[in-house]
């Protein structure tokens, strides 16, 4: 069971209630799809990848995008069991879409860079240990049905 | 692998944050020691509290050197000759902590530059810092 610290909570609950999934969700897999090029190998049926402004403009990369926003916010309403709200999630992203588990890191490393970027300053040192600590516990959630 | 263009917009980023490099570099730091509590048991010997004078003067040593690096980045491995002795044969810091210290450098960056830390901005920043902390790495054995 993961131990979540007042701070902690109020600062997930916050950071999830003040951003637009439809405007955070398809910049974070964008960028991710733009930084990290292999991951595209997840998307052959989305079109047109074929550099950074084809692929923001990708209106399947956006809906996608938006989906795995509200895939997190199960986890944000769930935090004291992110293990088994993701059960089925995991074991889909093994047994069906064959993703490889470092994928999550890097889409979550995406999306911390995209919250800074709107944040600013407002996004201290504190608030990112915890946004990552979730999104880490997110990450090792999604990875567990792996076998 | 960097294009011109890349190395260009690089070395432009680095030159225009040349002078708050203090501040850039403790924020990383401060960002890394929040995330990652284990990076700071490389400084117990340092006050690595929120802008203390330590931190401070070292985040503007290692933000002098990315700029150093970034006039020449074919020269990498030139440039930053003395760093990787004192990496190699002093320092001895894991390896892994430069990834780590890199994705907070990249936060940094994106907390300050807002919109101009582009995702072409982010990926070829992100190349530079993996090819520096490779060349400081090699001399390790």
């Amino acid at each position: 069971m993961v131990e979540w610290t007042d701070f902690e909570r109020s600062t997930i609950q916050d950071i999830f209630s003040k951003i637009d999934y439809a405007v955070v969700g398809p910049l974070a897999l964008s960028r991710c799809l733009i930084v990290y090029p292999w991951t595209q190998r997840y998307f052959g049926k989305f079109g047109n990848l074929y550099n950074a402004a084809a692929i923001m403009g990708n209106p399947m990369v956006a809906a996608h995008g938006l989906t795995v926003l509200r895939g997190l916010e199960r986890a944000v309403k769930n935090m004291d069991d992110i293990k088994n709200t993701y059960f089925e999630l995991s074991v889909l992203h093994s047994e069906k879409l064959h993703v490889d588990p470092d994928n999550f890191r890097l889409l979550a490393d995406c999306l911390t860079i995209v919250l800074a970027g709107q944040l600013g300053t407002a996004f201290t040192p504190a608030i990112q240990a915890a946004f990552q600590k979730f999104l880490a516990v997110v990450v090792n959630s999604l990875g567990r049905q792996y076998q | 692998m960097l294009s011109k263009y890349e190395k260009e917009l690089i070395a432009s980023i680095w030159e225009r944050l040349t002078p708050v490099a203090k501040d850039i570099g403790s924020e990383a730091l401060s960002r890394m020691f929040a995330t990652f509590p284990g990076t700071k048991t490389y400084f117990s010997h340092l006050d690595i509290s929120l802008r203390s004078p330590h931190l401070l003067a070292h985040g503007k040593k290692i933000v002098l050197a990315l700029v150093e690096g970034s006039k020449d980045i074919s020269s990498l491995t030139t440039t930053l000759a003395p760093l990787q002795t004192l990496h190699a044969y002093q320092l001895r810091i894991d390896p892994t902590n430069f990834k780590l210290f890199s994705h907070c450098m990249l936060v940094t960056l994106a907390c300050n530059m807002g919109d101009r830390f582009t995702p072409v901005a982010h990926a070829a920043m992100d190349k530079y810092l993996s090819a520096f902390a490779a060349v400081l790495a090699e001399k390790y054995r």
